[in-house]
């Protein structure tokens, strides 16, 4: 029973956590390279940008629920297996995630870094 | 990719992992914070270690913002994850701390994971751009076969 809270806590954060990394990905490309932005129209334009973006706020939103979904996890688990499986699985979640919601080019060189980073992730933490 | 983006992408590395050491250093000060003494998070945001890490990792978060706007998602996570090869170095370097052959592993993937991205595009999805910020973009980079020759044939006598 507790394997399974556990677990389910696990399930919530990645999701929690993918969620909210392509809600910001997404928003920040609707505001546009940064960079650009600020050298033709100054930093206030980029600031009234990004906080008029709803995508913005509802991706702080899922970061908020992955944050305090992993506290309430690390009550019932370990933090040597929550943490790093967790973090590995958002690892591979977004590489899926990207591809289908965002359009991003998810090609063998970027499938390869995304399973070798959530190994790594998952060997350091653990 | 210029030299501006590199620095974003470092600080987005920098500032993530400096931030949580020092707030994990600050709440090892201030102890476990319980619900029944909920009080116990506001001393714990006045300890100068959880307040700087809380400022860091403000300006991550403006970092990785920024270099969302940018590059691909898929992109810039491997660099956030680079972050935790800087602190196993930080730890066995500076704290002298003993780090596992296992670690070393777990140090060796990520830096592999992280060079197979940087070898490759940095944006592939078609995000809400200005077309004529990209138009003027693509005349600053590279000349292209109809510019060579008009300069190597202005250069002649």
């Amino acid at each position: 029973m507790k394997h399974l809270y556990t677990w389910s806590g696990i399930l919530v954060i990645v999701v929690a956590s993918v969620v909210g990394d392509i809600l910001l990905a997404r928003a920040m490309k609707q505001v546009g390279d940064v960079h650009a932005l600020l050298r033709r129209s100054g930093v206030w334009t980029v600031i009234t940008r990004v906080l008029a973006n709803p995508n913005f706020f509802l991706g702080v939103a899922a970061m908020a629920v992955a944050f305090f979904s992993l506290l309430f996890a690390l009550s019932w688990g370990d933090v040597s297996l929550v943490a790093p499986a967790a973090a590995s699985l958002t690892f591979i979640g977004n590489a899926f995630a990207a591809k289908i919601f965002l359009h991003e080019k998810v090609d063998r060189r970027r499938w390869i870094a995304a399973v070798l980073v959530a190994g790594g992730v998952a060997l350091l933490a653990g | 990719m210029t030299f501006r983006k590199y620095l974003v992408l470092a600080g987005v590395t920098v500032f993530a992992a400096a931030g949580d050491s020092m707030l994990s250093h600050g709440m090892k000060q201030t102890g476990n914070i319980s619900v029944h003494h909920l009080q116990g998070v506001f001393s714990a945001v006045l300890n100068p270690w959880i307040a700087g890490g809380i400022l860091l990792l403000l300006a991550f978060f403006a970092a990785y913002m920024n270099a969302l706007s940018w590059a691909d998602l898929t992109y810039v996570l491997p660099a956030t994850s680079l972050g935790y090869v800087l602190l196993a170095l930080v730890a066995r370097f500076v704290l002298h701390e003993q780090v596992s052959p296992l670690r070393w592993l777990g140090i060796a993937l990520i830096s592999g994971g992280v060079g197979f991205v940087a070898g490759g595009p940095a944006l592939t999805s078609h995000g809400h751009q200005e077309s004529p910020l990209l138009a003027k973009d693509a005349r600053n980079g590279a000349p292209t076969s109809e510019e060579i020759p008009a300069i190597s044939g202005g250069a002649k006598p």
